[in-house]
């Protein structure tokens, strides 16, 4: 894989006229993951463009998930899980040991699977982040950044008037809207899905993809996606992976319409997965 | 020849009957079954086996009854045929002194060819031995007949369209049935006995005396003020819990969230141990141990103030057995308690919180005490409450190292007595069962139950409604 994006992204123009249009936010080259004795991923290269939603997708147990937790190196808390290779973020390996996890990780946000608010308020589930980085000076300034982190995730309306009801009292849809806002608090450059939308009905999946399309403008987001349509529906670039390593990556029309790997024209035509 | 057979093994022979006639029915029953034809694709409801246990169950029911019966009865029976036919000569004894004869006539009467060479009590003791012998045989009898008859009145039941299937599974969950009522049973015994004894107590010592007075003597004057004694509880229990909680949720928090696998694996039986060392070895190690250092600090500090002219005299009483030496070794007790209950709710917060919390770029510390532990309070408070429900009904120690002078002194280093101290000493040694002394301890028991019940209920309810929450 060569060091550019490849064929340009199919971001709207205009939104942020100072931001270089495809800017590559993270760089990996040959990452290889093991868990313990077992390989999960075998040299993925993959860059990702800053300002766009890039998915990943493929079959279950692909490492499609594995691959996005090393991102922000989530798998140092699984015991024996061991990532080899370099992912390069503004010039620095975010493995090396200079790297303080608990710094990346303030950088780089991460959204779960099942909505995982902590059983504290809404206010305090975002404040929570911001009061450990020492993001808010005082109470006004904490009101603002949550009001401000509710905004974007769209989520103020439905709870600017119950902020001090626990988190966990919101519906599912609620919830993952709630932990969006709780990693966009911190200021993130990078945003990481995991399968936001899998625990969620229609209606709030389609809320999400909204939200998702509109943080993008401001954000870099990878998600991985076991819906074909989602990652049509929301993604610029798509990455395909099957058993651990990456077959192909490209834009979500080129991926979609002509895919070059037969494995990936496989998947995405319901063949296999 | 009748007082020969007062001497029959009747639990071995009971027992021998049961098991040869639940054999015989079951296979009474089962060879009955095999006979049934069925035409055609017709599916029998039960299978030979079930008629089977069918026969068996009720074969084996009389058998067990009559052997509980005479289990319960049958000595108490012998006794009231013998009393009935003493000669009016025995009258001059009081009931007591009688069951005292009669306890020595049933003891005498056990020994095969025992002789005393006094004749009235040999006479009796022969008489004891034939009704014993009548009572043996006609047990044995009684079952024998009743089981038979259950044998083959069951046995005429059968029939090819017979349940026989589920009136086993119904006998079945009669028999789980009575074992957890017998245990509910047990426990409402304890109970009624605690709260009949306690009516007594309170007959003659007022309520409110008992539960607020503050001067507790039981032992030599009959002074039944338990203050005191609710204070000395409270006080070791404190010292117990100020150790008890802080090591053994902090060790809760290293084994659940910090430790590696194989310091787990060490750790974790290790506490264990410590949940199974007797308490008298506490105890010992309290007194011999703990007390004396208590002891010896409290002394220097004493020394200290009156050097430094803080004050003129000891500011502590540093006895050689102190509140403060039994509530520290206590707390070492309970620590098991606390860490291990307090491990399993932790370990049961799910990970996708310590997800979030790390993903927010939270260190371990602040994920641990700003969310997993926030999450698991709800279960580390239980933990703590069984904890100080244990502290409070725990005696061995306490009767070692806590001393046994009923007083309320603040001073942590002095002797002092717990409810648990005075239950024990109340009730050991020669003494009637019907004096106020005796019937307090009984009072105090009952103190003693409803506030752990109390501890108890609250902390089941509070794991309860955590496990809700997460499962």
């Amino acid at each position: 894989m060569d060091d550019t994006l490849g064929n340009g992204t199919t971001m709207e123009k205009g939104v942020l006229p100072d931001a270089p249009e495809t800017s590559v936010r993270m760089s990996c080259r040959n990452i290889n993951v093991f868990y313990g004795e077992k390989q999960a991923i075998y040299d993925v290269s993959l860059q990702i463009a800053d300002r766009s939603v890039t998915a990943l997708i493929g079959p279950s147990g692909c490492g499609k998930s594995t691959f996005l937790r090393c991102l922000n190196r989530m798998n140092d808390t699984i015991e024996g899980c061991r990532v080899e290779g370099e992912i390069m973020m503004e010039g620095k390996d975010i493995n090396s040991p200079v790297i303080d996890p608990v710094l990346l990780r303030s950088r780089v946000g991460m959204v779960f699977q099942k909505p995982n608010p902590f059983p504290k308020s809404i206010y305090e589930n975002i404040a929570y982040g911001p009061r450990i980085h020492g993001l808010a000076q005082g109470r006004e300034d904490m009101d603002e950044i949550v009001e401000k982190s509710l905004r974007r995730a769209g989520l103020w309306e439905e709870v600017k008037d119950r902020l001090n009801l626990a988190g966990t009292s919101l519906s599912g849809g609620q919830q993952q809207r709630l932990c969006i806002a709780r990693a966009i608090a911190v200021r993130p450059e990078v945003i990481l899905m995991d399968e936001p939308c899998s625990a969620l009905d229609p209606i709030a999946t389609a809320r999400i993809e909204e939200l998702i399309d509109d943080l993008r403008k401001r954000y870099c987001i990878i998600i991985v996606t076991h819906s074909m349509q989602q990652a049509a529906r929301v993604s610029q670039r798509t990455a395909f992976f099957h058993l651990g390593a990456l077959v192909e990556v490209g834009d979500t029309d080129q991926i979609f319409t002509s895919p070059r790997d037969r494995r990936t024209e496989d998947y995405i035509t319901g063949r296999f997965g | 020849m009748l007082s020969q057979l007062g001497h029959l093994p009747m639990d071995f022979l009971l027992l021998a009957a049961a098991v040869t006639l639940a054999s015989f029915g079951f296979i009474a029953g089962r060879l009955r079954a095999e006979q049934f034809s069925f035409p055609g694709d017709i599916h029998p409801n039960s299978r030979p086996n079930a008629h089977g246990y069918f026969v068996l169950m009720w074969s084996l029911v009389p058998v067990v009854l009559v052997a509980l019966g005479y289990i319960f009865f049958g000595e108490g029976t012998s006794r009231a045929i013998l009393r009935s036919e003493l000669p009016d000569g025995f009258s001059i004894l009081t009931p007591g002194e009688l069951t005292t004869y009669l306890d020595t006539v049933a003891r005498a009467g056990r020994i095969p060819g025992f002789l005393s060479g006094e004749h009235v009590f040999d006479t009796v003791t022969e008489r004891y031995g034939e009704i014993r012998g009548t009572v043996n045989i006609f047990t044995l009898v009684f079952a024998l007949a009743l089981s038979i008859a259950g044998m083959f009145l069951s046995r005429r039941c059968l029939s090819p369209g017979f349940r026989a299937r589920q009136h086993v599974e119904s006998g079945i969950e009669w028999f789980l049935f009575l074992c957890a009522a017998l245990a509910i049973a047990t426990t409402v015994g304890i109970v009624a006995s605690l709260v009949f004894e306690s009516l007594r107590f309170f007959a003659e010592v007022p309520f409110w005396d008992f539960l607020l007075g503050t001067r507790w003597n039981a032992q030599t004057s009959a002074e039944f003020g338990a203050l005191p004694l609710f204070f000395g509880t409270f006080m070791i229990s404190f010292f117990a819990m100020m150790v008890a909680a802080p090591i053994g949720l902090f060790a809760a928090i290293y084994l659940s969230e910090y430790a590696s696998g194989q310091v787990r694996a060490i750790i974790k039986p290790v506490l264990e141990v410590l949940a199974g060392i007797p308490t008298v070895v506490y105890g010992f190690f309290a007194l011999l141990v703990i007390a004396p250092a208590v002891r010896s600090v409290a002394l220097w500090i004493n020394q200290l103030v009156i050097a430094w002219g803080l004050a003129d005299g000891a500011v502590l009483a540093a006895q050689p057995t102190s509140a403060l030496a039994a509530g520290i070794v206590m707390g070492i007790m309970v620590i098991p308690f606390v860490s291990s209950l307090s491990d399993d709710v932790i370990r049961a917060v799910p990970q996708s919180l310590r997800d979030g919390a790390y993903a927010m770029g939270a260190t371990k510390a602040e994920a641990v005490r700003q969310v997993v532990v926030p999450a698991a309070l709800p279960g580390i408070i239980a933990a703590l409450l069984l904890a100080v429900s244990r502290a409070i009904g725990e005696t061995m120690i306490v009767v070692m190292a806590a001393g046994q002078r009923a007083r309320i002194s603040p001073d942590p280093t002095s002797d002092l007595t717990t409810i648990t101290v005075q239950i024990v000493s109340l009730l050991t040694g020669e003494s009637e069962f019907d004096s106020p002394k005796t019937l307090s301890a009984f009072a105090l028991g009952l103190v003693l139950f409803v506030v752990t019940l109390l501890f108890n209920l609250v902390a089941i309810n509070v794991v309860k409604r955590f496990r809700e929450k997460y499962e």
